[in-house]
């Protein structure tokens, strides 16, 4: 064998087995029963985390000098939609969140009506799934106080946060999808002291591109859970029923409910 | 050179045929490294069945661990120290460029101040025949495609299985006084520069010494099992958010979220290295010896020291 014949069968023999590998991962990620046992570890994960955190564990506020001096932003930046272009053109003066499901006072709030309401006011670190982080100061109100309001029914067992941004075109038939932003949290979260329906950041109203007029706050969680454009907060049993009934829109892409890690 | 050297004083070797005195050199090489006698051999009974058991799984966990890390890691492919992301001052980035349109992506690594290019392995390498931007290629990473969701999946289901095998093997080896073994002692120190040179010369502990690890062996199982174990733990738990409410000292130990992910990191490309340089020793220290060792527990250990 020539040294570059040599050359080319070893370095076919490393693609194909490269590529062997690879294409056994692709499909082990692909395997549903692979996936199932995968997606146990999410349940443990969650339960010995709140074991440590409890509904009471703070996380960590920051002083003023840690301020990022731009806070970056992710996901929908602008929604597109008329409906939402035309709030912004009025000041959000007739934004309305609706407080439903199963609540015995259902509310629907104006954004006068959010910051009559007390508020609370941290800086508070910014974790993306993604890996970066970024330090900004919330205000809102704590949503505990809005469904103390709202008087959860006994049933009730998760918060589920419609938004006002349409996403992609999730399935690529050129027909623009009706699916628009979603998230959960379960009440223990949701009930957290630093869980706020947040209007300004960094002592200005919010901008759009964070998620103007109102977004949550839920410190402990990734950045995914922390629903901006919202419009409506459903009281519900179970989210089975709900968009791809995972509980939220990037948990129906394959991304984990349980986002505090 | 010292096999050579060897070979040609035994005169029983000097009778065969060039090819088969290769082959037989060859094939006591396999079996017990370098610099080693293939006769006057005795058995020893080295790695218990538990040591056994949790080396194998820890290190398929950790090639898990590791390739679902770098999936994880290119959804964001660069690094930061302190609390926050410093967007415009990573100490770490890999990043996809287009120069001008139409060109095809350069993959540029940034480390400090150095910029290198490295398209086609880092910031930039062929997906399916197209060069695409992506910090590590796919090959490296699992599963094979950008797909963040499926990468931590991957992970956080392995991690567990990798913190319980790490605390089963450090429970009995606090236990059964294992640990004794791994910790070197004064004495053992003391022999660093020596036993460096040796292992330089490839010439490995033979008799009385062989059952026991060497200084360097200790310090590198000692380092890696009870000093990076930890440590790739517990920076792991600080990226996550909830972690940091229930122990806000777990940030605040590494000087913030973003220099546990870098410390994180590093871990990880330190098991890299640890891989590399355990894996030439066993070859130098003969493959199918330690093999069988690390299998059935037992290792053939020359009888006296005589030899060296």
């Amino acid at each position: 064998m020539s040294d570059s014949s040599r050359r080319n069968f070893l370095r076919g023999a490393a693609v194909s087995a490269g590529a062997l590998t690879l294409a056994g991962c692709k499909s082990l990620s692909q395997t549903h029963w692979v996936q199932d046992v995968l997606y146990t570890a999410e349940g443990l994960t969650r339960r010995v985390q709140r074991l440590f955190a409890g509904s009471h564990a703070l996380a960590t506020e920051y002083s003023k000098a840690d301020i990022a001096p731009v806070f970056r932003t992710n996901g929908t930046l602008d929604p597109p939609t008329d409906d939402y272009q035309g709030h912004l053109q009025e000041g959000f003066a007739y934004w309305e969140i609706k407080v439903d499901g199963l609540v015995e006072h259902p509310l629907t709030l104006s954004l006068a009506d959010l910051r009559k309401l007390p508020s609370r006011t941290q800086i508070t670190r910014h974790d993306c799934v993604e890996g970066w982080s970024c330090i900004g100061e919330w205000t809102g109100v704590p949503l505990r106080i809005v469904l103390a309001m709202a008087k959860p029914k006994p049933n009730a067992r998760y918060c589920v946060f419609y938004c006002a941004d349409p996403m992609d075109d999730s399935d690529d038939d050129g027909v623009a999808d009706s699916n628009f932003y979603y998230e959960s949290h379960d009440l223990l979260e949701a009930t957290h002291p630093q869980t706020l329906l947040a209007y300004e950041l960094n002592g200005k109203p919010l901008p759009v591109a964070n998620g103007a007029p109102v977004r949550l706050r839920a410190e402990r969680q990734l950045g995914y859970k922390q629903a901006k454009y919202i419009q409506r907060i459903e009281l519900v049993e179970s989210f089975a029923h709900i968009g791809g009934g995972k509980g939220g829109y990037w948990e129906d892409q394959g991304y984990n409910w349980y986002g505090g890690i | 050179m010292s096999i050579a050297a060897e070979a040609s004083q035994t005169g029983e070797t000097r009778t065969r045929s060039p090819l088969r005195r290769i082959w037989a050199r060859l094939l006591n090489f396999v079996k017990f490294g370098a610099n080693a006698d293939p006769d006057n051999r005795v058995p020893f009974y080295r790695h218990p069945v538990l040591v056994r058991v949790t080396h194998w799984l820890n290190a398929g966990v950790l090639l898990i661990m590791l390739m679902s890390g770098l999936q994880i890691f290119n959804a964001h492919p660069a690094l930061y120290w302190g609390r926050q992301s410093d967007f415009a001052h990573p100490l770490l980035s890999l990043t996809g460029l287009r120069t001008s349109a139409g060109e095809d992506v350069r993959g540029i690594t940034q480390l400090g101040p150095w910029r290198f290019d490295t398209t086609g392995v880092l910031g930039a390498s062929r997906v399916e025949g197209a060069m695409v931007a992506r910090g590590f290629p796919d090959w490296a990473t699992l599963p094979g495609p950008q797909w963040l969701a499926m990468g931590r999946v991957w992970h956080f289901f392995f991690a567990w299985l990798f913190a319980i095998n790490g605390a089963i093997f450090a429970i009995y080896a606090l236990a059964r006084g294992h640990v004794r073994d791994l910790l070197p002692t004064a004495r053992d120190i003391g022999n660093l520069p020596h036993e460096i040179v040796e292992h330089l010369k490839l010439r490995f502990p033979k008799g009385e010494a062989a059952k026991r690890y060497n200084v360097l062996q200790k310090l590198a199982y000692f380092t890696v099992i009870f000093i990076l174990g930890p440590l790739v733990v517990l920076t792991g738990l600080t990226m996550s958010p909830t972690m940091d409410s229930a122990f806000p000292f777990l940030p605040w130990m590494f000087g913030g979220r973003q220099s546990a992910r870098t410390i994180h990191f590093l871990c990880a490309f330190s098991f890299v290295a640890f891989f590399i340089v355990h894996i030439v020793m066993v070859v130098l220290s003969g493959t199918w010896n330690n093999v069988r060792a690390m299998i059935t527990g037992r290792y053939m250990i020359e009888k006296s020291d005589a030899h060296v």
